[in-house]
């Protein structure tokens, strides 16, 4: 009975990195450190950190983009491998920063460039690029050229040449952090409305507090160093994203705290009474 | 500071000033200022066109020099262009010939004639070989910089999304991401295959170049004329042709 649990943990676990450390330079001096994470599947974690930490290096590491110096990567979207025999989707995808479009290629070529040797003929590819260009809501532009684009647009396309691929595990690189206030925030509210329908496991990098909040069920902050580590972990248990909330403002303080390096200053029952 | 003119004000300067370098040159030759025997008068150069062409001779050259042109073109472009990108995109395969490169590059098509004529003879193949080395080296640093300045972050995109691979970075990002550089080198290429047109003939193939050196031989330096205005139409000609290619496999570009 008990093991048979844990199977079914174990099966949940999309990702880990257990006490992963990297190096540039071979061993010599550590970006980061000690660090170990878990995600579950359906879950949204943000992963904030100040400019530089190292969040970056982390989500590649995770996309396989990178090998870390020490440490073990595990979770079902990470040990599949790229090589699996006529798959259909991927097991992990990412969104960039900078949209990172390329620009000979339509909107619509852009969104099929993950599903090109995947086992699908031509025709699947392109309904399942218009898919996704609908769910970000941009099948209008699907014969356009990228530089026709504004920037929200481009970073839209981006998530959806992600999503099209149906990964187990989206990463999500500061993808609203070159954005505009006003886009930024329709931006959010759009990931937010898609996760919802989706439910995809997302792990989404960010310096941006207020952001981390409004969008993830779970943070964990990534600070110190170098080495770089984890300083904290939150789960958000707040119905309402109201950044006028005295609850949104208690979470705000404690990560604050946590990039800070300084010992988390308590729950929201602390403040509360701190502030009387 | 230059002032911008209009399309057909360019187009319009430009004819007046080919009317005017013409009818000077016209007027120093019957004014007896250039000798006739050393420059030949503009208005006989029609004549010695139709004479050319009567005798079959002008269209043979054409035909002759077209067909070294093109196969030299082609052989030198698709090597130079080819070996460029895989010394870009590999670092091992370009220290390794990077030594060659320097060694090779300073010397000109024509230094190639004698062995051209050692390895081929008086042959097409001879000329061939000479217009292929001298566009191989033009597309050769086109290709090679045009890869080399290739964001390297998009073959990171490349890796993230399943085309990490040797032949996926090189279809789905090096070669669209290089073909402007590749298309300039291929278009410099052009005009430098025509140039090495007469070089690659002087040594006696028949075309353009055979023609002109036979001409001149005789001082008949009307139809030596003839022939270098032949050339610059056919560069012409080819330039705008490619100018079509290049505009349908840049039609991404702005």
């Amino acid at each position: 009975m008990g093991s048979q649990m844990a199977a079914i943990r174990q099966a949940d676990v999309v990702a880990s990195l257990n006490d992963v450390g990297l190096s540039h330079d071979g061993g010599g001096h550590f970006v980061l450190r000690h660090v170990s994470l878990t995600l579950e599947r359906g879950e949204f974690v943000a992963l904030l950190g100040p400019s530089g930490v190292g969040k970056s290096t982390l989500l590649r590491v995770l996309m396989g983009l990178m090998q870390p110096t020490e440490g073990q990567i595990g979770g079902a979207a990470c040990m599949a491998g790229a090589h699996r025999a006529q798959a259909m989707e991927r097991s992990r995808a990412m969104v960039f920063q900078d949209a990172r479009l390329l620009p000979w290629r339509s909107v619509l070529r852009n969104v099929m460039f993950g599903l090109e040797g995947l086992h699908l003929n031509k025709s699947e590819k392109k309904a399942r690029a218009q898919e996704a260009l609908r769910l970000v809501g941009l099948e209008e532009a699907a014969d356009r050229l990228p530089r026709r684009l504004s920037g929200g647009q481009r970073q839209r396309v981006g998530v959806a040449r992600a999503l099209t691929v149906n990964p187990d595990l989206l990463l999500m690189d500061e993808p609203f952090g070159a954005l505009d206030p006003i886009t930024r925030t329709s931006l959010q509210e759009e990931l937010q409305r898609i996760w919802q329908q989706t439910h995809k496991t997302v792990l989404f990098v960010t310096h941006d507090i207020e952001e981390a909040l409004r969008l993830a069920t779970r943070i964990v902050v990534l600070a110190g160093g170098p080495p770089a580590g984890i300083t904290g972990e939150i789960v958000l248990d707040m119905p309402e994203r109201d950044p006028d909330s005295s609850a949104f403002r208690t979470y705000a303080a404690r990560l604050r705290a946590m990039i800070a390096g300084e010992p988390d200053p308590g729950g929201e029952a602390y403040w509360r009474s701190a502030e009387i | 500071m230059i002032k911008k003119l209009s399309g057909s004000a360019r187009m319009g300067l430009g004819l007046l000033g080919l009317v005017l370098f013409f009818g000077l040159w016209e007027g120093a030759v019957r004014t007896g200022l250039l000798p006739s025997g050393m420059v030949p008068a503009p208005s006989s150069l029609g004549p010695a066109w139709l004479d050319e062409v009567r005798g079959g001779f002008w269209q043979q050259a054409i035909l002759d020099s077209l067909n070294h042109y093109l196969l030299g073109l082609l052989i030198g472009s698709v090597l130079g262009a080819g070996l460029g990108v895989l010394c870009g995109m590999l670092g091992l395969l370009d220290g390794l010939l990077e030594g060659i490169v320097r060694l090779l590059r300073p010397v000109p098509g024509l230094a190639w004639v004698p062995f051209a004529i050692l390895w081929f003879g008086l042959s097409t193949a001879g000329a061939t070989f000479v217009i292929a080395i001298s566009v191989f080296w033009i597309n050769f640093y086109a290709a090679h910089s045009a890869v080399r300045g290739v964001d390297p972050e998009l073959y990171e995109l490349a890796s993230a999304f399943g085309h990490g691979s040797f032949v996926g970075r090189l279809c789905k990002i090096v070669l669209p991401a290089s073909a402007p550089g590749i298309m300039a080198g291929l278009r410099t290429g052009l005009g430098q295959g025509w140039m090495s047109v007469v070089a690659a003939e002087l040594f006696g193939v028949p075309g353009i170049g055979a023609r002109m050196m036979q001409a001149s031989s005789l001082l008949a330096t009307d139809v030596v004329v003839v022939y270098m205005l032949t050339m610059a139409m056919l560069y012409a000609v080819t330039d705008f042709l490619f100018g079509f290619v290049r505009k349908w496999v840049l039609r991404w570009q702005p």
